[in-house]
């Protein structure tokens, strides 16, 4: 059974195709990096997988339907660039809202223990904007994973974190896989990324270069995937 | 060393099952919150309150208005203030998810497009509604006008009026979101799709504002002023979906 499934996806930005005709599947419980230069539409294709925008053409299903499908999104995590966090309201206010918004009944109880996981519990009521920015990102962390979503879409979900915001997604990414959820991650960090894929795609100006299951070559040489199917230059 | 992961907190896997929360409950979350963060920060509303203030006060001293020229002007004047001040709070609206990508997270969330667009426009009309509560009170000291004995149905046509701002409002402010020049664009683009709906709240508003009754022929722009909002309502949470996602 398949998680992802797109077929002659393309997008365009006015006159510009940012993806042109992508087309893929990933099985459930696979983790899938999403590799690819800056550019190489990345962020677009995730933002189409994650019901943010809609492809010009081409078919796109998550959990075998449109992602714009309310039943499809409540079963969707999302972590993208920004940290998607009110300054204006406390950490344990943020993750209430988002509890709520995803149908808890229990909101504000579950929105403690994902303070408590995250390490942010003795801040709970501490306003966001008063937080440094590891705090932040993990309070991120919590929003995107606290529904326990069974595709999560991450983009680059490395970049700029602390070492306990990483070791904290680090451990909820491995402990998603072993339950047999599915990731999607883009990066540009290729040994972070490997060491946890299961599928990797390649993506060379909106086209899809590759895609396949990651190999043992990959994880010794991650570069080598850019070197045979990635440009020149 | 670091402390081992723990496992997943208990409340949340016991309540993991996914779930997507109804219109109204949505609806009602994002206007909470919405009214939480504004009451916090007071951005708009102080802006807002600070215009509609000023432009009475000004009004008063410029024209010195006798009786008879406070009813030839208090519901055009009303309304102007009114209109004014909306834009400052309609164009916060969706302004407030700009900083961290917080629409984004919205927008990927469960709730669909409709009840995320109609939670705005409740904040917005409350929020409004207060500011117009404040600027008929001070309508009320500087032009001597009996606002409050009609104050029910006078209540009610400024909600009337209020809810056509805000609905044809916020789905611009959804729309223009991302423009660089939103704070001119809000206004150029709403108030002319407004004109029947302020034409009706001005013709009907001028009269209750002064503590007359109001005359039979004016049901009319009542029925106008209510018939705008439907219509307008059912538009804008059709083409909400559009508006935020494309």
């Amino acid at each position: 059974m398949n998680a992802l499934e797109l077929d002659d996806v393309w997008k365009f930005y006015g006159d510009f195709p940012a993806l042109r005709q992508i087309s893929f599947q990933v099985p459930r419980g696979a983790c899938l990096a999403l590799l690819g230069r800056n550019g190489a539409g990345k962020t677009t294709l995730l933002r189409i997988l994650s019901g943010l925008m809609r492809a010009t053409r081409g078919a796109v299903r998550v959990l075998n339907a449109d992602p714009r499908d309310g039943a499809a999104r409540s079963r969707i995590g999302v972590l993208g660039h920004g940290l998607a966090l009110y300054d204006e309201l406390s950490a344990l206010e943020n993750l209430t809202l988002f509890a709520r918004l995803y149908g808890f009944n229990d909101a504000r109880a579950v929105a403690r223990a994902w303070l408590e996981r995250v390490g942010l519990a003795a801040s709970a009521g501490s306003l966001v904007r008063e937080f440094s920015r590891g705090m932040r990102q993990r309070l991120a962390v919590a929003r995107a994973f606290l529904h326990q979503p069974e595709v999560l879409f991450l983009d680059e979900p490395f970049t700029a974190l602390d070492d306990r915001a990483v070791t904290t997604l680090q451990d909820l990414l491995r402990e998603a896989v072993r339950e047999g959820r599915t990731v999607v991650l883009s990066t540009h960090q290729l040994r972070e990324a490997l060491g946890l894929a299961t599928h990797v795609a390649l993506l060379v100006r909106g086209r899809r270069a590759y895609f396949g299951p990651r190999t043992d070559e990959m994880l010794e040489d991650p570069g080598w995937l850019y070197r045979r199917y990635g440009e020149a230059t | 060393m670091r402390a081992p992961v723990k496992s997943p907190p208990e409340t949340a896997r016991r309540a993991a099952a996914p779930a997507r929360p109804g219109f109204v409950r949505g609806a009602l979350t994002i206007a909470a919150k919405d009214l939480r963060a504004e009451l916090r920060t007071k951005e708009a509303l102080n802006a807002s309150l600070a215009f509609s203030v000023v432009i009475l006060l000004l009004f008063s001293f410029a024209f010195d208005p006798t009786a008879e020229q406070t009813r030839a002007l208090a519901g055009g004047l009303l309304w102007l203030v009114f209109a004014f001040a909306g834009a400052l709070i309609l164009n916060r609206s969706f302004a407030r998810e700009l900083p961290n990508d917080c629409l984004d997270a919205l927008i990927a969330s469960p709730v669909s497009a409709p009840a995320l667009y109609l939670g705005k426009a409740l904040a917005n009309w409350v929020l409004l509604m207060a500011v117009e509560m404040v600027s008929l009170a001070v309508f009320g000291i500087f032009y001597n006008a009996a606002w409050t004995r009609r104050f029910g149905l006078l209540v009610g046509v400024v909600a009337l009026g209020t809810w056509a701002l805000t609905v044809v409002g916020t789905l611009f402010s959804a729309l223009t979101v991302n423009l660089r020049l939103r704070e001119l664009m809000l206004p150029l683009l709403v108030y002319p799709v407004l004109i029947p709906a302020l034409l009706a709240a001005i013709q009907l508003s001028g009269p209750l504002a002064l503590g007359e009754p109001l005359a039979s022929d004016m049901m009319v722009w009542l029925r106008l002023l209510a018939g705008f909002n439907l219509i307008f309502t059912a538009l804008a949470l059709t083409l909400a979906e559009t508006a935020l996602v494309g």
